[in-house]
């Protein structure tokens, strides 16, 4: 929905996506180079780099497409 | 900085800076969508209907994520540790056949009756004096209900994070009663539309992981099996008898006590969800808006059931219930979904899966406010009270509406708090007059003889047929027997018995009073009942954009997963 003039909630969508995957990533690689002590089960398949990579991801894609300054199609 | 004082020593896991800072985050973006639309509600029809201008996908996400509080994905996932996979039909056939039959038979008269609300609907069919029951009663229990939630949810952060009580209560009730009061219908379903996309994010993570744990969802099978009984992943199997499942309940009470009356009761005539499609743009959306949530709805078991059957997999300790678990310093069932978060989430998802929570919560809460601040506005006190109001009184009357909301809400979280048992009742009560509401709506809409008088007796008599079951069960836990007609029935048997029982009473009272009473004119029922009124066409589209298309795809699938899980 986007509104006349306004900001879709899509938009918001992507915000929020892509700062959280953002700082998941960043965790994660943080975590890779400096293991924890207590690492949760499955550490190594290190969920939180492509987990947070994929939100980055697709949080991005939404800004891109409907963002407030792209023309309404 | 946030004092210290808040945290206790115990806590089942601890946050780090990212986490909080992605809780930080989340609480601002929903402030700003709040701050954002405040200029986008300024007549009544912004305010409380959102313009009318949703489309099906945003009124179809803010459908579903009305429902998927904090406290029922927790709560199920727990329930799938203590049943099995038994807890997926709340997911399947409690829910997919009602929302299909809301879009397909329901949806179009209560959009073309242009109604505000489901009692709104009621003063059309029926008369003022079944809208004044309906609204009361809705009104005063989604405001308990609401404050009940909002205690519980405050209890679990306190578990989970060792959050202050009054903190949680305090941060998350003001952070919801501000966007709403601000940015009115609108603003709660941006803000669940949000939600819904951060619940997905923060809890698909678990189930991936778990299923790579297990070794795949034959291993997590056998290892049920061995852990607790083969039992706990059939569906249907092992509903011949109450004895047969972990549950006590047989297939008559799921299939009619939740699939044909409390699920119906609660998808089509619970304003709480009802209003999110009111809000839609045509009658396409309208018609479309609940198949998506239908679709989406039958993966929700993803990520609330499965992880309850993961954690009794994998997880080294044993849960247990709640009184249990409290004596004697173990973990209760409804821990599990923090359990397995805790166990594969680090820094960052951890924050998330947090975060997940709280906006389940608070999409549960904006619901459930943004509903009543509508009922209390156009449903008791425009009628009632001051009829000759301006829209921008209406507008003024629902911002502060819902700031009395939210601080009853607060007012019924403290009176829980000294009074534990408040809770059961008030939960009890909420229940008493679904079932019976159903009735009465599609009698209403389906059968052009039910008249006025009858419309409000029958609600009456279901919902005080109900009350009673209830009673006698609390006075005399025998009694259950005859309620759910079986000695092995156990509680859930009971609610979906009550409410089949009370549904009956309401069919019947009303047909009854209806033939002893004068019908309505056809002109006077057109456009409110079905036969009468010409229902109004999506349009000439091609087949796979018309709604009765996808709403055949959902109820296929539908009818292949309870076959494959059989």
């Amino acid at each position: 929905m986007r509104d006349e003039g306004g900001v879709s909630i899509w938009f918001f969508i992507g915000i929020s996506l892509l700062v959280n995957g953002i700082l998941i990533t960043g965790a994660g690689v943080w975590e890779v180079f400096h293991p924890p002590e207590n690492p949760v089960v499955l550490f190594h398949l290190h969920a939180n780099v492509w987990w947070g990579a994929i939100l980055l991801l697709i949080g991005l894609g939404y800004c891109l497409q409907f963002s407030p300054g792209r023309k309404k199609s | 900085m946030l004092p210290l004082s808040m945290f206790v020593s115990t806590r089942l896991v601890h946050l780090s800076p990212v986490d909080i800072a992605i809780i930080v985050f989340y609480f601002a973006l929903v402030l700003t969508i709040g701050f954002y639309l405040r200029g986008r509600a300024n007549t009544g029809e912004d305010f409380f209907m959102a313009g009318r201008e949703m489309t099906a996908w945003v009124a179809g996400l803010s459908f579903l994520s009305a429902n998927l509080g904090a406290l029922e994905l927790m709560g199920w996932a727990g329930s799938a540790y203590q049943y099995g996979i038994l807890a997926t039909h709340w997911y399947w056939i409690g829910a997919i056949p009602a929302m299909l039959f809301l879009a397909l038979v329901m949806m179009p008269f209560y959009y073309i009756s242009k109604t505000h609300s489901v009692p709104g609907y009621l003063k059309l069919r029926f008369g003022e004096s079944s809208r004044a029951l309906s609204a009361i009663s809705f009104a005063f229990m989604t405001v308990l209900m609401s404050g009940v939630n909002m205690f519980a949810m405050a209890k679990v952060m306190q578990i989970v994070l060792g959050w202050d009580i009054n903190f949680s209560i305090w941060v998350s009730s003001l952070t919801v009663g501000i966007y709403v009061a601000l940015g009115g219908l609108r603003s709660a379903i941006f803000n669940e539309v949000l939600q819904f996309f951060l619940i997905w994010a923060g809890a698909l993570l678990i189930p991936i992981l778990g299923l790579y744990e297990a070794g795949g969802w034959t291993n997590l099978k056998v290892l049920i099996a061995q852990r607790a009984s083969d039992q706990y992943v059939h569906l249907w199997s092992t509903l011949g008898t109450f004895a047969g499942n972990p549950m006590g309940i047989n297939w008559v009470g799921i299939v009619f006590g939740l699939g044909a009356v409390i699920s119906m009761g609660y998808w089509t005539t619970d304003f709480l969800v009802v209003q999110r499609i009111l809000a839609a743009k045509d009658i396409r959306s309208a018609e479309m808006a609940p198949i998506i949530g239908a679709g989406l709805k039958m993966m929700v078991p993803l990520i609330v059931i499965l992880p309850g059957l993961l954690g009794l997999a994998v997880l080294p300790m044993k849960l247990t219930g709640e009184s249990g678990a409290a004596a004697a310093g173990l973990h209760s069932y409804n821990d599990v979904l923090p359990l397995m978060l805790a166990r594969y989430c680090g820094p960052g998802l951890l924050g998330l899966g947090i975060t997940a929570l709280i906006a389940g919560f608070m999409s549960g809460m904006a619901g459930n406010v943004s509903a009543f601040t509508t009922v209390w506005t156009y449903d008791i006190y425009r009628p009632f009270i001051n009829s000759k109001g301006s829209d921008h009184h209406y507008v003024n009357m629902g911002r502060w509406t819902t700031v009395i909301g939210v601080l009853v809400s607060v007012g019924t979280a403290y009176l829980v708090m000294q009074f534990a048992s408040i809770m059961d009742y008030v939960q009890a009560l909420f229940s008493f007059f679904i079932a019976p509401l159903f009735g009465t709506v599609v009698l209403g809409m389906l059968w052009k003889r039910a008249t006025g008088p009858a419309g409000f007796w029958g609600l009456l008599c279901g919902t005080a047929s109900s009350i009673g079951m209830w009673t006698w069960v609390k006075v005399d836990p025998t009694a259950l027997r005859y309620v759910a007609l079986s000695p092995n029935a156990k509680g859930l048997a009971q609610d979906m018995f009550q409410a089949l029982w009370s549904f009956l009473v309401c069919v019947t009272v009303t047909v009854v009073v209806s033939y002893a009473t004068k019908p309505k004119t056809d002109a006077e029922l057109t456009g409110l009942v079905y036969g009468l009124t010409p229902v109004p066409s999506v349009g000439d589209l091609p087949f796979y954009e018309k709604p009765l298309f996808w709403a055949g795809i959902v109820a296929a699938v539908f009818v292949v997963l309870n076959i494959i899980f059989w």
